[in-house]
This record gives structure tokens, C-alpha cells and sequence, in this order.
């Protein structure tokens, strides 16, 4: 079925949540090839316990999940869909290169009996070139500015060559540069027709990047549809709550830490 | 020199100190990357009731050790699997469950002589036995294999465990795979430097070659040959000095740590006095950034209003020609 193939992420009526507690219910979302999805909703609203329930790290409770045409549960190849956490630190209590954290990327793409050889440098390396840090490779991790880290996770995710890549708030505690940066890191990727899903606050920061906005809040979607629907749906909101227009790019004001289990 | 290693008991000790040393760093590092450095001291106090049960019934206690100190390992990972804030409390339960009944059955089997519970807790390297020695070396080579086998898989999940089981890593498997290898370490370690001092050389060589290598590849070598180092030549130098061996051997690794981390200040003073920062730098160079780049030795500057900018550790350098400390001579392909 061709529009079957086409759909990269299906859910129906999903819920997802930990220890048997649903934190996120009836979700029906839809993702196609080749779309950019920001995913936004405060602090706790449920919007990581959904993403990540997208890459099996929080609990499916009811409801159909299928990825890439598979149910999540039956998907094995697990490097088709790319991860990029939010994380502060790379490597745990000791260091690294750039290119050993992104190395790592490729390693269940492997048997276990086999390590990662020379060969393995020419892909770590063009993901690293993907997102300008070739030059970084050999540089011990703990060194690069937060910006930079970033977009060595995103390498990472990109090495094993994933159909969709999920994101955790890529540009969340970063400054105002690193963050451009890392824009024109997911337009490029975007226009090479990554498909992507991205948690965010800083709606602003990848304008022009983003195809669709789904809002989550309170365990429940609240809205799906366009970047300019959204800034309507905001204003009505606003209007109904008596408070007045909101931001247009929709970002939110709390923009601290990142809410919901990890 | 000539005259220790002609006593069977101190070749026999110094083959046993060279298997420690090179095992006990290997695995170490993933339980100072896990930020877990003192797991191995609990699987010590585990391993001691296990002795307990050999000595009573007077087998080898190093089986019954084997046997309890694999039982606490696996037993870690489920409970760190679960990650109830309890786990902490189990861990420490089973911790001192362990040595306290060690203790008790040792010290009821053996009439209450001290002789044989310090013997474990603190190293009798003199008193390893052939057979003994015979089985630590084929459990090292054991250890070495899996760890080159599986060392980069560890990193991964170590490093991150969500990211680990995200890309389909087998996470639990594998943190059990180390467990037991600890478990097998601390074994092998027992007779050289002791069940309460285990965890030091699993740790201390890896936090000295922490101040001199950025890479992990390149730490993991280093941490190798300091845990060599400390372990032979602290054995040495207890016979030499009359000392205790495993305390010897636990002070030589510190005494290496500090000159490892004097050397790391020194060297990073001397890169910070042989190279100039480029002026603050708001700009980021990168493959489409407009500047022209040029290939120098195993980097790329770039031309920017008339300078050579070379990014090193998160700023740029003015790159003339020469004077400059490269980052990371090591290898990258781990």
C-alpha cells in the first residue's frame, strides 16, 4: 500500500506513560515522509513521554504504535529511527573524542563479535561534516561549547543513516549563535528530506524549518496542523482566556527545566 | 632483584600482580565512566561471605568467592535496572549482609583466628598457590577478551544508557556482562591486594590517566599500564621494603595518580603559554562559514581577515606556522 509507506509514524488512540501510568492518552497522530513535526506543550505537559515513546523508552499502554510501517514492539531495526536526547553530558565520568561519542552511533548496526573498525571512520565523519564539525573530530568532547555538543549528538544520530530522527529539545540551553547554528543544521537536514520530530520551546529558532506544530498539554494533543494555524489557535486561546494576544511564534515563557520523566 | 625472583613464591606473586594490573584497570573504566567506582568494593564484601563458605567447608574459598561475587553483580544490575530510589538501600543491604557473614563463618570455622580473615581482606599474595595462579591468569585472559570484544558496546552504554537502549542496544545484557566481569575481577584481585582494597585499582589508574588523555581509546592504554606499574611494582617493593603488599601496591597508584595529575597541569600550562588565543571570536568557521580553508598538518584553519584561525578546545587560535600543541595525537578509531 503506498500511502502505508509513506507514513513513517502512526498512531492510534496511543497512550504512553511509566510503571503502568499513562502520562500521555488517545493520541492520533500521523507523520509522513519527509515532514518536520515540532512538538510543543509546558513543562510536564507529556510531550517527551510521547516522543520517546516513539523510540520504545517510555511505556506503551494502549493504543496502536507503528513505526515505519512496523509495530514499535516488532521493529527491530532500531537504528532506522535516530535519537538525539537532551543530555548535558556526553560520555558519563570520563572522556572522550567527538568521534568515539559518535561512533557509538553505529554500533547496533553490528554483531557484537565484530568491533568497529577503520571503516567505521568514513560515515562518523561524514555526519560529522553534516553538521560542521569534521574539523572537531579528535577533540576531547568536555572541550566544545554547549552548542557544539549538541550537534554532536545530532551526529551521532545521523551516522547509522536513520529514515526519521527524533529530537529533545535540540536548542534548549544554548546561546543565541549555537542555536542559529543548529537551525541551519535541521534546514539542511530538512531539506535533504530527513523526516523529523522535534521537542522544543524555541518555536522561533527553527522557523522556516518546521512543516507542522502538534501541541501537547495535559496528556492530550491540543493541536495538529499548520506553523500559521498554530499563531491563530494561540490568539484564540488567548482571546478566550481574556489575556490578550499571545507571541506569535509561539514560544512559551517557561523555558527552564525540561519537565516529564526522563 | 636477582634473589626475589628466584623464590618460587615471589615469581609465582609478581605473575599473579601482573594479571591484576592489567585486568583491574580494563574494567575499571566503565565503572568510574558509570560513575559506579565503589561498586567494586561492594561486591568485595559479597565475595568475603563467599570465602567464608569455602574456608568453613574447606574447599577453595576462591570458588565460593567466584560464585557470591558473580550472584552480587548480577543481583546489582537488576536492582540498577529497576531504578526504584530503594535499590540504593537493597545494594547496601546486600553489602553488608555479605562481609558481616563473612565474618561470622569465617571466624566460627577457623576458631577464631584473625590470620585468615585479614589474609583475604588485606592481600596474601605470598600464600598464592600455583593452582591459584594457574586459574587467575585464564580468568584474566577471560576478562581481557570480552572487554576487547565488547569495549566499545560498554562505552556506549555507559556513556548513555537511554541512547544505548534507543538504538537497540541489549543494555541489561550487557551491564550484566560487566557485572560479572567485575565479579571475576575481584576475584582475581582477592589474593594480591584484598577484598577492601579491590576497587582502588580499578579506579586509580583510570583517574590518573584521566588527567593525561582526552580520548577514551588512548585513557584506557594508559590506565592499563598504571595499573601494571602499581600492581608489579608495589609487590616489588613490599618485598624490598617489608611491607604489607596490597597496601604497597594501593599507595604506588596513588603515588602515580598524583604525578599523572602534576603532569596534566604542567602540560596544559605549557599549551596555554605555547599558543595565542584568536581575538574574541563570535564566529563560528565551518565548511560553509565563506572563509578559505587550509589544510595544516592534521587540521584545517581558516583565512580570516588576514589570520589563520585553528579551533583547539573551544576557541581559536592564531596559527602562524609552528608553535602549536596538537588537541589529540591519539587515534580516534577506538
Amino acid at each position: 500500500m503506498l500511502v502505508r509507506s509513506t507514513e513513517v509514524v502512526r498512531l492510534h488512540q496511543a497512550a504512553f506513560g511509566y510503571q503502568g501510568r499513562p502520562v500521555v492518552t488517545d493520541v492520533d497522530l500521523s507523520v509522513r515522509r519527509g515532514e518536520v513535526v515540532a512538538v510543543l506543550g509546558p513543562n510536564g505537559s507529556g510531550k517527551t513521554t510521547l516522543v520517546k515513546g516513539l523510540l520504545g523508552l517510555s511505556e506503551h499502554l494502549s493504543g496502536e504504535v507503528s513505526v515505519l510501517g512496523t509495530p514499535l514492539a516488532r521493529l527491530r531495526d532500531r537504528t532506522r529511527v535516530g535519537y538525539v536526547p537532551q543530555r548535558h553530558t556526553l560520555t558519563g565520568g570520563v572522556r572522550a573524542t567527538v568521534l568515539e561519542v559518535v561512533l557509538t552511533g553505529l554500533l547496533s548496526s553490528r554483531p557484537w563479535w565484530r568491533p568497529l573498525g577503520r571503516d567505521a571512520l568514513t560515515p562518523a565523519l561524514a555526519a560529522l561534516d553534516t553538521v560542521g564539525l569534521a574539523d572537531r573530530a579528535r577533540f576531547d568532547v568536555e572541550t566544545l561549547s554547549g552548542g557544539q555538543q549538541r550537534r554532536v549528538l545530532i551526529a551521532r544520530a545521523l551516522v547509522a543513516r536513520p529514515e526519521v530522527l527524533v529530537m529533545d529539545e535540540p536548542t534548549a540551553g544554548v546561546d543565541r549563535t549555537s542555536q542559529q547554528v543548529l537551525a541551519g543544521v535541521l534546514r539542511r537536514l530538512g531539506e535533504a528530506g530527513t523526516t523529523m520530530v522535534v521537542v522544543t520551546h524555541e518555536l522561533s529558532a527553527l522557523r522556516g524549518v518546521v512543516d507542522r506544530i502538534v501541541e501537547v498539554d495535559s496528556g492530550h494533543l491540543t493541536y495538529d496542523g499548520t506553523p500559521e494555524g498554530y499563531a491563530v489557535h494561540q490568539a484564540e486561546l488567548a482571546r478566550a482566556a481574556g489575556r490578550g494576544p499571545a507571541a506569535p511564534d509561539g514560544r512559551h515563557t517557561r523555558t527552564g527545566e525540561t519537565g516529564g520523566a526522563r | 632483584m636477582s634473589e626475589m625472583l628466584s623464590l618460587e613464591f615471589m615469581r609465582t606473586a609478581l605473575l599473579a600482580a601482573l594479571c591484576v594490573g592489567l585486568v583491574a584497570p580494563m574494567v575499571g573504566i566503565f565503572l568510574v565512566q558509570r560513575r559506579l567506582s565503589l561498586v567494586g568494593d561492594g561486591i568485595g564484601h559479597v565475595a568475603l561471605a563467599g570465602v567464608a563458605v569455602g574456608v568453613a567447608t574447606q574447599n577453595s574459598p576462591v570458588w565460593s568467592a567466584l560464585v557470591a561475587a558473580v550472584l552480587a553483580s548480577v543481583l546489582i544490575e537488576l536492582v540498577r535496572a529497576r531504578g526504584r530510589t530503594s535499590g540504593d538501600l537493597a545494594l547496601a543491604l546486600m553489602f553488608y549482609g555479605g562481609i558481616a557473614a563473612g565474618v561470622v563463618i569465617i571466624n566460627r570455622a577457623d576458631g577464631a583466628q584473625t590470620g585468615t580473615l585479614t589474609g583475604f581482606l588485606f592481600g596474601s599474595i605470598t600464600t598464592t598457590s600455583r593452582e591459584e595462579l594457574a586459574l587467575f591468569a585464564a580468568l584474566s585472559v577471560v576478562i581481557a577478551g570480552v572487554v576487547l570484544l565488547l569495549r566499545q558496546r560498554f562505552f556506549a552504554v555507559a556513556g548513555d544508557e537511554e541512547y544505548a537502549r534507543a538504538s537497540g542496544l541489549p543494555v541489561l545484557a550487557l551491564n550484566i556482562v560487566l557485572g560479572v566481569l567485575t565479579a571475576v575481577t575481584v576475584v582475581v584481585a582477592m589474593r594480591v591486594i584484598g577484598l577492601l582494597l579491590i576497587s582502588a585499582l580499578m579506579v586509580i589508574p583510570n583517574a590518573a590517566a584521566q588527567q593525561l588523555s582526552g580520548s577514551f581509546r588512548a585513557a584506557g592504554r594508559w590506565a592499563v599500564g598504571f595499573g601494571v606499574l602499581a600492581s608489579v611494582g608495589g609487590v616489588m617493593a613490599s618485598y624490598q621494603l617489608d611491607t604489607a603488599a596490597g597496601g604497597t601496591v594501593v599507595l604506588l597508584a596513588i603515588a602515580v595518580f598524583v604525578a599523572a595529575a602534576l603532569a596534566g597541569s604542567l602540560r596544559r600550562a605549557l599549551a596555554r603559554r605555547r599558543h595565542r588565543h584568536a581575538e574574541r571570536h563570535l564566529h563560528e568557521h565551518g565548511p560553509d562559514c565563506g572563509h578559505a580553508a587550509v589544510p595544516h598538518g592534521d587540521h584545517v584553519d581558516y583565512l580570516h581577515d588576514g589570520h589563520r584561525h585553528a579551533a583547539h578546545e573551544g576557541h581559536y587560535d592564531e596559527h602562524a606556522d609552528e608553535a602549536h600543541v596538537q588537541p589529540e595525537p591519539e587515534e580516534a578509531n577506538r
